[in-house]
């Protein structure tokens, strides 16, 4: 059984929510990617959601996309994303590590390449934004045939058809996207997600994880209350990026407390 | 064995053209572009819709636009008879309003009551910003923050036009930066928006519908050809950035076994110093802004920055259709510099007394090469795809004078 799989379970066994954390690799500089990722999984995170930085983000919105920017000044690349992945793995054997990005930089390495050297990194899934199913098929049975699971989105827009068809390629967990517009915008609205994931939730035994505007403990109860899990991902990177000239520790522990308040939260419906 | 090649079912039913094209987005726009889809196949065919984009065509626009022989320089270059697609002298100085005229006319059949558009130099924008006070449509046009600096004669003409012009300040503050940022718009407010994409590239089915409205040029010019020199052109040349006049000139041709082809890319300082804007000469295939075509990528898959001298064709990618041209050998892809084509900006200008845009140059330098290599009975067509007065001042800037 995959990683993610494993820890999905396992929540779902204790009765607890999922949550899955975004921070981008190699933000605000490379070293403060790392001891991050271990005070995230230490503060209570269940999936790590790692983002590869692309030129030209086009999902992002303002937050991440400085998040991409700062990590590409630094040259982050794919490459060096499965490095650091490695490195992750060194200590931590259980974690699920979902990376997340867009389809260039994939392209650029190779899709049967690609996914050879992410399940030899320790990678378990991947989720590009701009490869929706029609797309993907090509490089999903690389994924397949390499043991990752590929996550696919579902918007507010999509119609119960294509999510039907959707949740039946998907594996893993399927993320949806709770609100129409980009990452970390303000307008969440608990009661359309709550409608919309009712429709949704009939069609997969996957579980689904809410992301895209949660910025806060409250929010992330509310909608943790209609889901199986959340994430959240601007909150993060918007304090990684306010303390470029903090040490690498003092990010991680500044990120581990918005987690720790997060899962609480959550925790306690 | 491109003549077996039945060019009318490009795109499939998916966007794709031999492996470019497609729909590279995120799940929240799949729907917008669904929709879009099929109120387009709806409406092409829809007697209705095409006569009010043909009145349109005639009475707003000012079409058909001339095809005018260039006989001063053409005995200048004693080669081949070179006529020119006058699209400068279309409403709004450019081929780009033959699009935003066919996308408006869709966003109004569709009841979207806000368009939004990128811009590069800012004609698009114009063009854009245009029709929309023309149906009385809000309007957002984005730019990227060095362009509004770049152009702000454009800047203050969609301004009174009635359009907010909002610049754009990530990435390298261009037009493909202003590309994403129009998407983020579009996928915030899909449902009351309509976005006007300004080149034959982005998701499907734009590379066909803005295609296919821009073909109006081309089926003019083969009409005009036959009735004017009596047979086809031998040869069509045009400037490619995203492409859309390109296209528009010789879609109505590829089945035109005779007629060769030419797209003309920025070559800037010249392709071996990597500032350029040539991905179809330099690239590799990769994705970008919806689609798969060749792009200007560094060795991780990340966008590099383009240069021309001309905003218009200052762009890391391409249309894919011209992807898939370029591959099946269909049309040739050639680069022409930033110094050829302000060389031929002046040459035009002051033999024919035609101001050419820098980007129609890049078309206009390469038929000084080409015409004098074939003969006279020989006749090209170069689409003069906008009019330059646009960019006097950076014209002016490189002579060193203040205007």
């Amino acid at each position: 059984m995959s990683r993610i799989s494993q820890r999905l379970n396992q929540a779902k066994a204790s009765g607890k929510k999922i949550l899955v954390a975004y921070v981008v690799n190699g933000d605000p500089f490379p070293q403060a990617t790392l001891p991050t990722l271990h005070a995230m999984v230490a503060q209570g995170v269940d999936v790590i959601e790692l983002g590869v930085p692309f030129s030209d983000p086009m999902a992002e919105g303002p937050v991440i996309q400085k998040g991409h920017e700062r990590a590409l000044e630094h040259g982050t690349s794919l490459k060096g994303t499965l490095e650091l992945v490695k490195q992750f793995r060194a200590t931590n054997n259980t974690t699920p590590v979902v990376l997340m990005g867009y389809a260039n930089p994939v392209e650029r390495f190779g899709y049967s390449e690609f996914a050879k050297a992410a399940a030899n990194a320790g990678v378990d899934g991947l989720l590009t934004v701009d490869l929706p199913p029609e797309e993907v098929v090509v490089l999903k049975a690389e994924l397949d045939a390499n043991g990752l699971d590929n996550i696919f989105l579902l918007a507010p827009t999509t119609t119960v058809e294509r999510a039907k068809k959707i949740a039946a390629h998907a594996s893993g967990f399927l993320y949806y996207v709770s609100l129409k517009g980009v990452t970390g915008a303000g307008h969440l609205d608990v009661d359309s997600v709550k409608s919309k994931l009712a429709e949704f939730g009939q069609l997969t035994d996957l579980p689904l994880c809410v992301g895209f505007g949660i910025k806060d403990p409250e929010t992330a109860k509310a909608i943790a209350g209609l889901a199986d899990g959340v994430v959240i991902g601007s909150v993060l990177v918007d304090k990684m990026g306010s303390q470029a000239d903090k040490t690498a520790e003092e990010i991680a522990a500044s990120v581990g407390a918005i987690i720790s308040g997060i899962r609480n939260a959550i925790d306690t419906l | 064995m491109s003549q077996s090649i039945d060019y009318s079912a490009f795109p499939n039913e998916e966007g794709h053209f031999g492996p470019y094209g497609g729909r590279f987005v995120s799940e929240t726009l799949i729907y917008a572009l669904d929709e879009l889809q099929s109120i387009y196949s709806r409406l092409k065919d829809d007697p209705g819709f095409q006569a009010e984009f043909d009145k349109d065509m005639a009475h707003y626009v000012g079409r058909p636009s001339p095809l005018y022989l260039a006989e001063r320089w053409t005995r200048e270059l004693g080669g081949a008879q070179i006529y020119l697609k006058r699209e400068d002298l279309n409403h709004t100085g450019a081929h780009k309003v033959n699009n935003t005229i066919g996308q408006a006319l869709l966003a109004k059949f569709t009841g979207k009551s806000r368009v939004i558009a990128e811009t590069g130099a800012g004609q698009h924008g114009v063009a854009t910003a245009t029709v929309a006070a023309r149906l009385g449509l809000k309007c957002r046009v984005y730019m990227g923050a060095e362009d509004v600096k770049r152009q702000a004669l454009n800047v203050y003409r969609m301004k009174l036009l009635g359009a907010e012009v909002f610049p754009v300040t990530s990435g390298s503050r261009t037009l493909k930066d202003a590309m994403n940022e129009a998407m983020r718009d579009w996928a915030t407010n899909v449902d009351d928006t309509f976005y006007i994409i300004g080149t034959v590239a982005g998701p499907h089915p734009y590379p066909q519908l803005v295609r296919d409205f821009q073909s109006i040029i081309g089926r003019e010019a083969r009409r005009q050809s036959l009735e004017q020199a009596g047979r086809l052109p031998d040869a069509l040349v045009a400037c490619v950035g995203g492409g859309s006049n390109a296209i528009g000139l010789f879609h109505p041709f590829l089945t035109d076994e005779s007629v060769k082809m030419y797209g003309v890319e920025a070559g800037g300082l010249g392709i071996e110093t990597g500032k350029h804007a040539a991905p179809l000469n330099k690239g590799i295939p990769g994705v970008l802004h919806g689609n798969r075509t060749y792009l200007m990528e560094d060795e991780n898959g990340q966008i590099i920055e383009t240069h021309s001298v001309s905003a218009g064709l200052d762009y890391p990618g391409v249309g894919p259709e011209h992807s898939w041209l370029k591959d099946i050998g269909r049309v040739n892809y050639v680069v022409i510099n930033d110094d050829e084509a302000l060389a031929a900006f002046r040459k035009i200008t002051k033999t024919e007394g035609i101001m050419p845009a820098l980007e129609s140059s890049h078309a206009l330098a390469y038929v000084e090469k080409l015409a004098p290599t074939m003969s006279k009975d020989q006749i090209i067509i170069a689409n003069l795809s906008g009019r330059g007065d646009k960019d006097i001042l950076t014209v002016a800037g490189l002579d060193g004078i203040t205007v």
